[in-house]
């Protein structure tokens, strides 16, 4: 363990590409004139895009109008609502299980230098193939249910996940141990008390992009193969080009999307923010 | 006097360059001394290895007679640069060494000594809401709050301003008059040094040894008046060649 004090070693900053203040450097809308502005924009975007469709006369099938995308929202919305549950179900289980996983994993290698420069390889060979590729054989393996899905989203989450942990907890801060150590403190407590709080900035950054690329292995692993989920949806409604529909399923997963990352938003600024 | 700390003969190698060799000298009950020497000769090293964050390669370091062999209750630790954890406020930060030990705050305590500092009104603020003083000051309550018998500070305020420097120690005086908690006060400042200190010891260049121990006998609560006097400035000069001394020798050697 390297709990004993890396002596006078400074801090090693070794954060690659985004940091953990990319989670709370968000832009919002502060003001009530701010907010007007915004939504007039976004009506003359949507309104604009309606009547340039309407006036160039695009069909359909190519580009639906607003107004009929949110006309079959509205109406396929019970149809769709059990798709979208069980998308939610595959993303949360899968991220769930990817996630501490992950966690667990950069905790206990960051501990182990050796170890870390072993596994890191596959780590990165694992973040950088997309595990949408591995879908059909997950199925072919494990059958059309949630198995395969979860499966796949739990490994596009995990590296991820664990990449960013673990720089988190690589930033070992040699005077910020040197004070726990100077009050007694435990392995565990170092742990809990330094290590972990030190971590939880790139520990969200981790979380956040996880679940967004957790979102598109589930949805891709719902295209590939099974009768269920909004991935499915969309296969179908493109099938029988029901475009409106169609668009209807993307709206709610770009929903789902933006819902995922105010979430972590959120979370970083309540837990994160000392990092800025 | 009996020492409070007693440093035999301390030595500590770091592979094959030694840091720190032979240094030994006294802090007596009670009183603030002062360290100074070249950077690089081992300053840090030795404090630390009062603090029993370091092993020492050779030597002892005693605390009552007691040989130091890690981290004791008795000896509170200030950090250059306040070292306050960032992701707690300031009453976070200073209750800390009371959550790791289990142990129950005397917070009666911990506002007088805040209210001493000047920082009441601040607990919850996090530490990136705080000037450097402010942070420094909140972390000598954080040491001050276990009520250490000794307190050991590594270059506390060498990141501040010369007036805020100023300010500050004239706050560890009021406070070590109010306590008389041992002191063991490193710095690069002759200045503060003298100012604060019953003794400065001068270490030499790398490996760090008593260079030369000057008793600093002016009376407290020390003013701008002693500050000037005939006897600082004498005593400043004469640090100061001990210091210069030293550089111009190894320039020497070096250039040989
Ligand atoms: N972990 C280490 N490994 C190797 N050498 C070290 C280590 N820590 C310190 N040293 C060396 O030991 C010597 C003394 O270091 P130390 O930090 O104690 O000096 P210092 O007097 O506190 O210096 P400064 O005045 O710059 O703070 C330096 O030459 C330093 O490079
Ligand atoms: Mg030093």
């Amino acid at each position: 363990m390297s709990d004993a004090i890396p002596e006078f070693r400074k801090a090693e900053a070794t954060e690659v590409g985004i940091t953990g203040s990319a989670l709370t450097s968000g832009v919002g809308a502060r003001t009530w004139s701010e907010v007007a502005i915004i939504v007039a924009v976004a009506i003359v975007v949507i309104g604009g895009l309606e009547f340039v469709l309407w006036w160039r006369e695009v069909p359909d099938y190519i580009f639906p109008r607003p107004s009929l995308i949110a006309a079959a929202l509205v109406k396929e919305f019970p149809l769709i609502l059990p798709h979208l549950g069980y998308t939610l179900v595959t993303l949360f289980a899968g991220f769930t299980i990817g996630a501490v996983i992950g966690m667990v994993l950069a905790a206990v290698v960051t501990q182990y230098p050796l170890v870390e420069k072993v596994i890191t390889p596959y780590i990165l060979v694992l973040v950088t193939t997309p595990m949408l590729a591995l879908v059909p054989l997950l199925i072919l393996r494990f059958g059309f249910g949630y198995t395969p899905r979860i499966i796949a989203v739990a490994l596009a989450v995990g590296p991820m996940v664990m990449i960013n942990a673990a720089t988190g907890f690589r930033r070992t801060d040699s005077a910020k141990i040197a004070l726990a150590r100077s009050y007694g403190a435990t392995t565990l407590q170092m742990f809990w008390k330094i290590r972990a709080p030190m971590a939880l900035p790139m520990i969200l950054v981790g979380l956040m992009i996880g679940s967004i690329f957790g979102l598109l292995t589930a949805v891709g692993a719902e295209m590939v193969g099974g009768g269920f989920g909004l991935g499915n949806r969309l296969t179908t409604y493109s099938s029988m080009i029901n475009m409106p529909e169609f668009f209807a399923v993307i709206l709610l997963l770009s929903f789902i999307g933006i819902l995922i990352y105010i979430t972590f938003f959120l979370i970083g600024k309540k837990w994160a923010s000392w990092q800025t | 006097m009996v020492a409070k700390l007693a440093i035999r003969d301390a030595g500590k190698r770091y592979g094959d360059l030694d840091a720190l060799k032979g240094c030994t000298f006294d802090v007596a009950d009670k009183t603030i001394v002062s360290i100074v020497g070249p950077s690089g000769c081992g300053k840090t090293t030795l404090l630390w290895s009062m603090s029993g964050l370091h092993s020492l390669t050779s030597g002892e370091i005693d605390l009552d007679g007691q040989r130091i062999t890690g981290p004791r209750p008795e000896i509170g630790l200030v950090f250059q640069e306040a070292n306050l954890l960032p992701w707690r406020n300031l009453m976070g930060n200073i209750l800390f060494p009371f959550e790791v030990k289990g142990q129950k705050p005397d917070m009666d305590w911990i506002a007088h000594l805040m209210e001493r500092v000047g920082l009441t009104g601040f607990e919850k603020r996090m530490p990136r809401e705080l000037s450097g003083g402010m942070q420094q000051r909140g972390s000598i309550v954080r040491a001050l709050s276990l009520r250490p018998q000794v307190l050991l500070m590594d270059e506390p305020f060498g990141a501040l301003d010369a007036f805020t420097r100023e300010e500050m120690n004239r706050l560890v005086e009021e406070i070590w008059l109010e306590t008389k908690t041992t002191i063991v006060f490193i710095t690069h400042s002759i200045e503060e040094a003298i100012f604060l200190s019953d003794r400065v010891i001068v270490l030499t260049t790398r490996p760090g040894r008593v260079l030369a121990d000057y008793p600093v006998n002016l009376p407290r609560p020390r003013s701008l008046e002693t500050m000037a006097s005939r006897e600082v400035f004498d005593l400043m000069n004469r640090i100061k060649a001990d210091i210069y001394g030293m550089s111009s020798t190894r320039s020497r050697t070096a250039a040989e």
